[in-house]
């Protein structure tokens, strides 16, 4: 119960000290409900004191990230075994979710064989449909052109798209092409103005979910932890009552909560990554054998239709 | 018998060794003192070490990646660009022209460096 928020809100639904004590680094799972922009946060390894109740949704979907199919070094000599992990973990939900977000990094270098291990290990996921968004590893060489040709077939310039379900509003957004030197993520002036116009037309009580790979809010700039151009985007989605930001990059959980935003990103199914400033660069971070598989994970998530209320769960390989 | 055999076969090997280093001795030479002085630039923890490097104009510049991740040496002006280098993966870039070229890498842009041909 130590990560529950009980703070008072201020009228902007900020609550600094909750804030902090819900950012839970690598290895500390953590659930969060969402309820008309004020965000509850439990560590998810006090799974008894859960109130099971705060989890009931109308639908449920998942999030995984940073697979990085081909990465072979100490931090994780087989990252297709944690991956199928990851997806037998998520085929024991006792909920299967509607749809998977992966939130990108599928590969280590964007060669073919990477994504040929990864389209056959999702394969056995039990859900409807897997969206993706390209990370940076994903769109190496060739301008994520084989991306978009296994993925984004339907989608618009380099790979963004939105959809509806069940009332809720999605879209994906790619922050990992045309980067700058000196620069951080970037979505570029084209995406921004689709962004302006697929959502302008939304009603205000729509809830929203946006998910893209790296950070769409200021995690450590100093390693390239952020967007460049993401005030923008959010700017557009100020309207809104209930916003849900989810990305991966960073290998680890951090959540925040700013106005009715809620930021949130996911574990690696991979290898985890240190906390910001903690190591001498964000590489891949090894841990002892055993700890691995608690730094590692899936986030489930269930939307409670009417209350605005969005439900994340991060979830460990083990443990939890 | 067979390791006196052996020892001319090895003798001839060490003579036609002698006998083809004299014939390009100019060349060695200066193979030699390029390799001693030729620089390189090291992709470790997420950054170009040395970030600036001074050099006289011919030289050529090889980046080696030491990180487990993938990186690129991207120049800003569109001069020059790697593909993606894996561990251990090499880049080299023979600067020719007198400038300043700035690079970065294209996957992690946080990451610049400078080469200053002289």
């Amino acid at each position: 119960m130590g990560n529950i928020i009980k703070e008072n809100l201020n009228s902007d639904g900020i609550d600094r000290r909750g804030f902090l004590k819900c950012m839970a680094w690598a290895g500390t799972g953590t659930l969060c409900v969402m309820q008309g922009g004020v965000l509850k946060s439990f560590a998810f390894g006090h799974g008894s004191n859960l109130d099971k109740a705060a989890m009931q949704g109308d639908f449920a979907f998942a999030q995984i990230s940073d697979s990085h199919i081909g990465f072979n070094k100490a931090a994780n000599p087989d990252v297709t075994a944690t991956l199928r992990e990851a997806i037998a973990k998520l085929n024991a939900l006792p909920q299967s979710p509607e749809f998977v977000l992966h939130t990108g990094d599928l590969t280590q270098l964007s060669k073919a064989d990477e994504f040929d291990t990864l389209d056959q290990s999702l394969k056995s996921v039990h859900t409807g449909r897997i969206y993706y968004v390209p990370g940076e590893h994903d769109v190496l060489n060739d301008n994520g052109a084989q991306f978009r040709e296994r993925y984004g077939k339907d989608a618009q310039g380099d790979g963004w798209y939105s959809f509806d379900h069940k009332g809720v509003h999605f879209v994906g957004l790619v922050n990992v092409m045309n980067l700058k030197a000196g620069g951080l993520g970037s979505l570029g002036n084209d995406q921004l103005q689709w962004l302006k116009n697929d959502v302008r037309h939304l009603k205000h009580s729509t809830p929203i979910v946006v998910f893209a790979h790296i950070p769409l809010w200021s995690v450590y700039p100093q390693w390239g932890w952020g967007t460049d151009d993401s005030e923008q985007a959010l700017s557009y989605l100020k309207k809104f009552g209930s916003v849900s930001v989810l990305n991966g990059h960073i290998h680890q959980v951090m959540q925040k909560v700013e106005g009715h935003v809620t930021f949130h990103t996911a574990m690696s199914t991979a290898f985890p990554q240190p906390a910001p400033g903690q190591a001498a660069s964000p590489g891949p971070m090894k841990v002892p054998d055993d700890k691995l598989r608690s730094v590692l994970g899936i986030t489930d998530i269930n939307f409670v239709r009417g209350k605005h209320t969005l439900a994340v769960v991060d979830s460990p390989l083990s443990g939890g | 018998m067979k390791s006196y055999i052996r020892n001319v076969f090895l003798c001839a090997g060490l003579l036609g060794a002698v006998a083809s280093a004299a014939m390009i001795h100019g060349v060695s030479i200066a193979r030699a003192a390029e390799e001693k002085t030729a620089p390189s630039i090291a992709i470790d923890n997420f950054s170009f070490t040395p970030k600036e490097l001074t050099v006289a104009a011919g030289t050529t510049i090889t980046w080696v990646n030491r990180d487990d991740v993938p990186h690129t040496v991207v120049s800003t002006d569109k001069k020059f660009k790697s593909k993606a280098l894996d561990t251990d993966d090499q880049f080299s870039f023979t600067f020719t022209d007198t400038g300043t070229y700035n690079y970065f890498c294209s996957v992690h842009p946080i990451m610049v460096g400078k080469i200053i041909v002289k």
